[in-house]
């Protein structure tokens, strides 16, 4: 047991949640490993983004448990998992509209600064010395490494889709975290972007070691950068495993992609 | 047309309009943050009047202390409504959200009535009494002192809101709840950071306003004035309250005066309606799209 555990970064046990009498998820179990990048795929309306709320504390799951780094999460709000290393972004882009690129990820530091209101008066030098080091923190490493430096002082609201979908992962990648949440990072990209995507989160993983766990419908983007791939289908677990093994596992081709067409193209090697 | 009389009818209304702009700081304020429209934001502005009048003249304390209290008094209502009136309301429809700020002002101007009574007071002087002049034009020495205190918190405000870490979160909570928990931002602090702030302001906008025309339980009247200055802005632009203020101001001090004050509210609410008609989010209101 420890000897697994050691090399498990999130682990979700039996976790169910029900709204009403409709069952988001049940009993939902798996892990995700240290510095891999791990994918949960199935098809809408499966519990995808019911599950990434439930991790990062904005549902509470009527039974079950999930562990971050070893330690329970249930009880913790959001504000506190986002302190403990758990960074996500969102399925319809959730930036701070009417602020600066550059502002809007600087907020993503905004849980680990230590100087408060008070501090900001009275140790007036503290403070500035923190903004500065913040500063230069972030440009150096976040802005540089999505190269967005061109648009850092722009306001988001005038970017296009994919880069203010880069912002965002610029903004959770501020936050210094050990594990990254993306909620279909590529939706409503074009192949290009995705590329570019796709490269800057195999970076993350392997520059940064920062352990990634993100939905995503692209399932060609799945199958080339992930290491481990969990099927959802209403609220259940249906497969994991290595993407080939997913890909070619019977049960997902029939009950995820319908054993016609889909299934016949995902099979073939040219769509991987 | 006598000039100096425009002059100084405008000035009067400039005076009116900042205290306007204030406590339509406040309401917006708590709009921003937390989506709530307070409605009792007049009768908060009262009870600080009141704390006043009942610190100054029953206690006999001296002004620069009767102020902070009633500006302290201000934000312990605010971090007790919003604990217990607003926080467990949070996910309700915004009516019943509403509806609630409606009994919490009966309630308060009725608390207010048992305890000084009904009858209009005077607050005790506490602003320098000589005449003030601009150019030729007079000015009441305590509107004027009114309208730098105004002006004065205001502007401190939006410093603070702009520079701090607290009013960052503030705006961060604005643009989007979602988002701003999930960079650790503590979404509930902000709620009750708003409410308390915003009712501070009102308690002290409320001394001002009790110093220039007296304290009665039926001063949350002046909310009704509040609603139309940031109705008029737009629900969320700080700048709209201050410009919705200062016109509403205006507008009444010249409607009072040629038409007579029976005329005040038809004359503001007409213009409220212009301003809807033509723009419905307000003159600073923004429009929110939606993508999905």
């Amino acid at each position: 047991m420890t000897g697994a555990a050691t090399d498990v970064a999130l682990s979700v046990e039996g976790v169910s949640l029900s709204f009403g009498g409709v069952k988001a998820l049940t009993d939902v179990s798996f892990a995700v490993r240290k510095g891999l990048i791990t994918a949960v795929i199935g098809p809408n309306g499966a519990g995808k983004t019911s599950l990434f709320n439930t991790i990062s504390g904005f549902y509470r799951p009527q039974s079950g448990d999930i562990a971050f780094e070893g330690r329970s999460l249930s009880g913790s709000a959001p504000p506190e998992r986002a302190k403990l290393g758990l960074a996500r972004t969102f399925q319809n882009i959730a930036l701070f509209r009417g602020m600066t690129v550059l502002d809007n990820i600087k907020l993503g530091r905004h849980a680990h600064m230590r100087t408060g209101l008070l501090d900001a008066l009275v140790y007036h030098g503290r403070a500035r010395r923190e903004e500065i080091a913040l500063r230069a923190e972030i440009e150096e490493r976040v802005i540089d490494f999505l190269e967005i430096q061109h648009i850092r002082n722009a306001p988001v609201a005038t970017l296009p889709y994919g880069l203010r979908k880069r912002v965002e992962l610029a903004r959770a990648l501020a936050m210094r975290p050990r594990l990254l949440l993306l909620d279909e990072p590529v939706a409503g990209m074009n192949r290009e972007e995705t590329e570019d995507m796709a490269r800057f989160i195999l970076d993350v993983k392997e520059e940064w070691g920062v352990t990634i766990l993100m939905v995503e419908h692209d399932m060609g983007m799945v199958m080339d950068i992930s290491d481990h791939v969990v099927v959802l289908n209403f609220g259940q677990v249906i497969a994991e495993g290595a993407p080939a093994e997913v890909q070619m596992n019977p049960a997902v081709i029939a009950a995820y992609l319908g054993a016609g067409e889909l299934g016949r193209r995902l099979r073939s090697p040219e769509a991987a | 047309m006598d000039w100096l009389f425009l002059a100084e009818v405008l000035l009067a209304g400039l005076g009116a309009g900042s205290l306007y702009a204030l406590a339509g700081v406040a309401f917006v304020l708590i709009y921003k943050a937390t989506r709530v429209i307070n409605l009792a934001i007049g009768e908060i502005l009262m009870l600080g009047g009141y704390v006043f009048f009942g610190a100054a003249a029953a206690w006999h304390l001296p002004a620069w202390i009767a102020l902070p209290v009633a500006i302290v008094a201000g934000a312990l209502v605010g971090a007790v409504v919003e604990r217990l009136l607003i926080r467990p309301m949070l996910g309700e429809s915004p009516i019943s959200v509403f509806m609630v700020t409606i009994g919490l002002g009966s309630i308060l101007a009725g608390a207010v009535q048992v305890i000084w009574g009904a009858d209009p007071l005077r607050l005790p002087e506490f602003m320098p009494n000589t005449p003030i002049f601009i150019g030729d034009a007079y000015l009441a020495p305590k509107v004027a002192y009114g309208f730098v205190a105004a002006m004065l918190i205001i502007v401190a405000f939006a410093l603070a809101l702009r520079f701090t870490r607290s009013g960052v979160a503030l705006q961060a909570t604005a643009a989007d709840q979602g988002a701003a928990y999930s960079v650790g931002i503590n979404v509930s602090r902000v709620f009750s950071l708003s409410w308390i702030v915003a009712c501070a302001i009102a308690a002290g906008a409320g001394v001002l306003v009790g110093a220039i025309g007296g304290i009665s339980p039926t001063m949350g009247i002046f909310g009704l004035s509040v609603l139309v200055v940031v109705i008029v802005g737009g629900l969320d632009s700080m700048l709209g309250a201050l410009v919705g203020g200062l016109l509403i101001g205006i507008v009444e001090a010249f409607s009072g005066t040629f038409l007579g004050g029976e005329y005040k509210f038809l004359i503001t609410f007409s213009v409220l309606i212009v301003v809807l008609m033509l723009r419905p989010y307000g003159l600073f209101g923004r429009h929110e799209i939606e993508r999905l």
